[in-house]
């Protein structure tokens, strides 16, 4: 049988949760039922971070902290899981913890309606790595606007924190990074351990039902019983058809515990990527295979969004403007899908159809993603262009992916983001590429055959005639970046 | 008066802001953050589709049968006035008969939770007639579509100085709007009292506005509307007549329920529903000599107003007088087109129609230094107002206090600009790719509100017997740190630690008749109220201390926390008790209004400013002419805020308005379709800056020595605006950089906001420009 109450922890305490309704977001239930108000409301989209709290999970034997965005995440989500707001940080003699100290001394708040959410975003630092860099910094907080402060006295007390902290203060979420582990930080570990091992899920309030079931059979079973369910991963876009759209989601099918969704494993020849790997954690992975991915990792949404979201919720879901897809599909992946019906396996770009419309049948999931290794001779590079340089969706995202032998390029692939109703491979493009030498003739002639191979739609995002050039110059950029090495071609240095 | 050292907190110190320790843990309290009532009703409004168009039948019987639904209110539902406007009263609670923009609303839906207020408000079922619509400005300019009359302002003979100046060069230039985005989102709660009164917690920066409008439209009076604001999450003035039209929903809903209603309204809403940054076109025609001096210039501003007046009269205005920013202008014509578009009515925001101004008026110059081939810097430098001489404004005032030629020199010294600007040049020579550009512009803004009745302002100061004091004034508290300033002046003139006063929520039923925390004067104004009511407490005390000790009143000093009676000191809350028990009253209330001002609007000419608070910044970028993405690299600022009040927090205002000046100019970007929907109307769609924006090379300096030569609070100037302006040297940095890539021979054509999409069409321009250029040299050489 399984388990109809949603049980976390708040603070160490014991939460069980049987009377709001499974699309009830994490903030709607603290705020309106645990009257824990620190934790504001600034888009109920995950673009602000004013919502920002912090998940603790257990990894390698320790707690690991994960920002996340309140607005956006299902309250069942939070099964199995410990919970840190605002509220849980002061001390128990009512003195502030480091990070809050810091704030308040290098002046870091002004109208003070962020401030929870940078908070929460910089424990989550603080407990993740040493001292951290200027650069550090930014990747951290590019999930949080503050409107007043212009940024500089939060960055200074992030700069700040860590001296603060005192690795042997008795409470332990004072504790910077890396100190030890204090014996109650262990108690709930090992209550967060038990508490995870626990058994499948399956709540209903006023008809609306959530299943969070632990294996794939188990998915593939409830997926057959209700094949219009809605496959929730991480939620960082199913949250919005709530809270945005206001849609009616009679029954959700949450993927998060499945075990064998959380591979992540290397297979021969590829990188395996099981569905319900968070994003952060899959672009860990694949940034130690494809240093050159870097960027866009880091640019893609934000820490708490990457920490909810899923690599395979982003393919799945198929948008056009998907940042992940141009670069797996320029690697050449393959996407697993499984059902009652069995498992099939596609080129990644095959699975796209039209506009948010893919090869997934009724009744099927998206298993996983592989990813081939790097391979001798190959050159790769994904870029992504965008009004703002951090957590915003691309104007277009181009994925280059070719191999030279003796100058001359012996297989390409091609794939742009934001050109087309789906991720799209530049078959014309590659055509012009492929047996010619790597010049910037060739490249000319390729950027020219983009146009055949896409007629993007002005938004505001971009205008057509802006993508069109920017796809076309940033094949120009990836050969300038192949063959000099040394030019400047970026005016933010990451990843080269 | 004490000393600055004697007590803790007091004005001129840095002291962290008065919340900061409640902002950090989450126990600041915001108006959604109070305890609601049992029963608590949500507001949700339904909202036009249309831009323009007439609206033929409403079906909200939909609505009403929904889930939760307790009422549902239209226009027939006022029981007073449907309006909200501040000035003309052409804003509408609810559209009755037409519905001049999409997102206007139509009607009102009060439910048991906020979510069926939401689901129920989007099943209204409206049968329109379309009209045609004026959706920017150069449709309504063409159609002579306006919301108010066009206003002119002329010193001189500008038509015949530019027939006689040497060069002469015209142009056209847009400049975008900008979303306030305040992170806390517009909010109303309100709590029906009893015999037909209510008492709104709104989010607002200006609760008497709001006290007015409601009580307008309830068809009451003003004595039975009290308005309350502990806190803003930000204000930026898009919480200065904005407000209104939430808290009057909540306030019409909770009489007719007799239950609390809450309408916070979703972000999406929000932007869609409130009033922004008014975007322009200025057309301009300049006259000026060899060395870039400017003759004289006729200049034609047209903003999109939206499809009301609102506040859109004071900030064209406001535009009107900071066309000169910081130059001399001998011949001057400027006219002000206040356009009418179906769009959202535009509102004040943090410069209030002065930055467009001072950027139409840099770009200017900034056409003229690249005609004549000269660094802007000089051409800026050689029509900076003079002091005693080419001093006066277009609006006849004399700049009397004008120190930038000191200001900007010291900055050009400390940033090392010229040598910079050599390093970017040798970059740019090398780097066909990514290239860089520099450049300082200097900020003068007018300090008061052009309604000069508006420059008043109010304060209640209460001592108890236990010593400590409680403070209230008429200023809002949205960020900017007025109530720990305000609180800092009254430490300083009661010579007592800051911890020993609190000051509370704004609320008009304390102090009435309040102007808004607006125009950068909240401190000026209140500062100085404050000052007032602690002095006149001081007096009641000291006239006490004089009668009860034999003593003269001049003996009585406040100081360290004590009252000192000649030789005698006393502990505060000693000397408060013995003063209550001999009956004397420990309360007074302040009162300050700004001398010397006063202008007649009619004839553009007086003093409609105190004073003047100045500023400069240099900023440095790299672009890439592959992308058209910039990255700022370098900031340099010197700002004078006179004696400052307390450095951090004004450092803080500085380095705050500056990004949002830099957004503003850059990665905002308002964008409507073709069916007049504003398409970026949210966070994931509409771009503030972020972290990284803030610069790795950086160096924000308030100006050393500096005091206001008027008599302010301490001899301080007002900062939360002029910074905003300092932003103006990033989009010219880009401007720079993009004309490196035609070697500086061609001035590029780049509008504002800067994005990355507009930096790479002005790009390619440039490019095309250079390539036919270099053809028609070809061809002439060969011919």
């Amino acid at each position: 049988m399984a388990r109809d109450t949603i049980r976390f922890l708040l603070d160490g305490r014991l939460v069980e949760v049987r009377d709001r309704a499974p699309t009830t977001t994490v903030l709607q239930y603290l705020r309106e039922n645990l009257h824990r108000t620190g934790t504001k409301e600034g888009c109920a989209e995950g673009d602000c971070g004013a919502c920002t709290v912090v998940l603790a999970e257990a990894q390698d034997g320790r707690l690991a902290y994960r920002a996340i965005n309140a607005c956006i995440r299902f309250l069942p989500t939070l099964d199995g899981q410990a919970l840190f707001t605002v509220e849980s940080l002061k001390r128990r003699d009512g003195r502030l913890h480091p990070v809050q100290q810091a704030l308040v001394d290098y002046h870091g708040s002004q109208c003070g309606f962020c401030t929870p959410g940078f908070v929460m975003s910089l424990f989550a630092l603080y407990k993740s790595e040493p001292s951290p860099s200027r650069a550090r910094i930014d990747d951290a907080l590019s999930g949080n606007l503050c409107r007043c402060t212009g940024y500089r006295p939060i960055i200074a007390a992030a700069e700040h924190m860590h001296g603060y902290g005192d690795a042997g203060d008795a409470e332990w979420l004072a504790r910077p990074y890396g100190a030890a582990e204090t014996a109650e930080e262990r108690a709930l570990r090992q209550r967060l351990e038990a508490l995870r091992a626990a058994d499948s899920l399956a709540y209903e309030y006023a008809g609306q039902r959530y299943f969070a079931p632990t294996s794939a059979p188990e998915l593939a079973a409830l997926l057959a019983q209700y094949p219009d369910a809605c496959i929730l991963a991480g939620g960082t876009d199913v949250g919005l058809w709530v809270t945005k759209q206001h849609r009616d989601l009679p029954t959700l099918i949450h993927i998060g515990r499945v075990a064998e969704l959380h591979r992540l494993e290397r297979g021969p020849g590829y990188l395996e990527i099981g569905a319900a790997v968070s994003l952060q954690r899959a672009f860990a992975a694949l940034m130690e295979l494809y240093p050159q991915l870097t960027e866009l990792c880091l640019r893609f949404a934000s820490p708490p969004i990457r920490n909810s979201g899923t690599l395979g919720g982003n393919i799945a879901n198929g948008s056009p403007i998907g940042d992940s897809m141009p670069g797996l599909i320029a690697l050449g992946s393959r996407l697993l899908l499984n059902g009652s019906e069995g498992r099939r396996e596609l080129a990644l770009e095959d699975y796209y159809l039209a506009y948010q419309k893919t090869a997934r049948r009724p009744g099927e999931f998206v298993e996983s993603v592989r990813v081939p290794l790097p391979r001798p001779g190959w050159q790769f590079a994904t870029y992504k262009i965008s009004k703002r340089f951090d957590q915003d969706i691309s104007a277009v995202c181009g994925a280059f992916c070719l191999e030279l032998r003796d100058g001359r390029i012996a297989a390409v692939r091609v794939a742009y983001g934001g050109m087309a109703a789906t991720p799209k491979r530049a078959l014309h493009c590659e055509q012009a590429l492929a047996g010619k030498p790597w010049s910037a003739a060739t490249v000319e002639a390729a950027a020219a055959a983009l146009a055949q191979d896409y007629q993007p739609i002005s938004d505001m995002r971009a205008s057509q005639d802006y993508r069109q050039r920017v796809a076309a110059n940033l094949l120009h950029r990836f050969h300038l970046e192949t063959s000099d090495a040394g030019l400047p071609t970026r005016v933010v240095a990451y990843g080269r | 008066m004490s000393s600055e050292s004697d007590v803790k907190g007091a004005a001129g110190t840095a002291l962290p802001h008065e919340s900061a320790h409640l902002h950090v843990c989450g126990e600041a309290r915001y108006t959604d953050d109070l305890p609601e009532p049992k029963g608590t009703l949500y507001a949700a409004v339904g909202m036009s589709s249309q831009p323009h168009a007439r609206i033929v039948a409403m079906d909200l019987s939909a609505v009403r049968a929904a889930p939760g639904v307790v009422c549902v209110l239209t226009a027939a539902d006022i029981p007073g006035e449907n309006n909200y406007g501040p000035v003309l009263h052409d804003d509408p609670i609810f559209a009755e008969d037409e519905v001049q923009f999409v997102g206007q609303p139509l009607f009102a839906v009060i439910a048991e939770s906020a979510e069926q207020a939401r689901r129920a408000a989007r099943l209204g079922v409206i049968e329109y007639q379309a009209l045609p619509a004026y959706l920017d400005v150069d449709q309504a300019l063409a159609a002579q579509s306006f919301v108010l009359p066009s206003e002119r302002m002329e010193r001189g003979e500008p038509a015949k100085a530019l027939a006689a100046a040497r060069h002469r060069l015209q142009g056209r230039f847009y400049i975008g709007g900008q979303e306030q985005f305040y992170l806390e989102g517009q909010i109303a709660f309100a709590l029906p009292q009893e015999d037909g009164c209510v008492r709104i917690y709104s989010s607002t920066q200006h609760p008497s506005e709001v006290q007015h409008l409601v009580a307008h439209a309830l068809g009451v009076h003003s004595k039975d509307v009290v308005v309350e604001c502990r806190r803003m999450g930000g204000g930026f003035g898009g919480k200065e007549s904005q407000p209104a039209l939430f808290a009057a929903i909540a306030a019409i809903a909770a009489l007719k329920t007799g239950r609390a209603v809450k309408f916070r309204v979703d972000r999406d809403d929000d932007i869609i529903l409130t009033g922004k940054r008014h975007d322009y076109r200025v057309d301009y025609d300049v006259g000026f000599d060899g060395e870039g001096r400017i003759q004289a210039l006729e200049i034609q501003y047209a903003s999109r107003c939206g499809y009301s007046a609102d506040l859109s009269g004071p900030v064209n205005d406001r535009t009107m007088m900071h066309t000169d920013n910081a130059y001399y202008l001998p011949h001057v014509g400027i006219t002000s087109h206040r356009c009418k578009t179906h769009t959202v009515s535009n509102t004040a925001f943090r410069g209030f129609g002065g930055p467009q101004g001072m950027l139409g008026i840099e770009h200017v110059v900034d056409e003229i230094a690249r005609f004549l081939g000269k660094d802007p810097l000089e051409v800026r430098k050689a029509n900076f107002y003079g002091v005693g001489e080419r001093d006066q404004t277009p609006y006849g005032m004399t700049v009397e206090d004008n120190i930038l030629p000191e200001l900007v020199a010291e900055l050009e010294q400390s940033s090392d600009y010229q040598a910079r600007r050599r390093a970017i040049a040798a970059f740019n020579a090398g780097s066909p790719i990514v290239k860089k550009g520099i450049a300082l512009t200097p900020v003068k803004f007018g300090i008061s509100f052009t309604a000069t009745h508006y420059n008043q302002a109010g304060a209640l100061l209460h001592l108890y017997q236990d010593g400590t004091l409680l403070l209230n004034h008429g200023g809002l508290e949205m960020g900017q740190g007025l109530h720990t300033k305000v609180a800092q002046v009254v430490a300083r003139e009661m010579g007592v630690d800051i911890d020993r006063i609190r000051v509370t929520a704004t609320v008009t039923d304390k102090v009435p008749n309040t102007s808004a925390t607006a125009a950068s004067s909240g401190s000026d104004l209140n500062g100085k109220a404050a000052q007032d009511a602690a002095r006149k407490l001081k007096a009641q005390l000291s006239a006490f201390a004089a009668r009860h000790f034999g003593v003269e009143e001049s003996a009585v000093r406040f100081e360290r926390n004590q009252v000192l009676v000649g030789e005698r000191a006393f502990p505060l809350q000693e000397f408060a008790r013995m003063a209550y028990v001999a009956r004397t009253p420990l309360s007074a209330t302040g009162f300050y209004a700004t001398p010397k001002i006063g202008y007649d609007r009619k004839t553009w000419s007086g003093r409609p400013f105190y004073y003047f608070a100045y500023g400069a910044a240099v900023s440095e970028v790299a672009i890439d002419t592959l992308t058209g993405e910039y990255k700022l690299t370098r900031v340099d600022i010197l700002h004078d805020v006179g004696r400052s009040l307390n450095p951090a927090i004004d450092l803080g205002q500085v380095e705050g308005g500056f990004v949002q000046g830099m957004g503003w100019l850059t990665c905002e970007e308002l964008w409507w379709d073709t069916q007049g929907r504003l398409r970026t109307h949210a966070p994931s769609t509409y771009k503030i800056p972020v972290c990284r924006d803030w610069p790795e090379q950086f160096n924000v300096r308030l100006l050393e020595n500096a005091q206001n030569r008027e008599d302010t609070i301490y001899r301080s100037k007002a900062v939360g605006e002029p910074p905003l302006m300092l932003a103006i040297s990033v989009f010219l940095a880009i401007k720079d950089a993009v004309a490196s890539v035609a070697e500086h021979r061609f001035s590029p054509r780049l509008d504002a906001p800067a994005t990355p999409e507009a930096v790479l069409r002005a790009v390619e321009e440039l490019k095309a420009r250079l390539a036919s250029a270099a053809a028609a040299r070809a061809s002439g050489a060969g011919a």
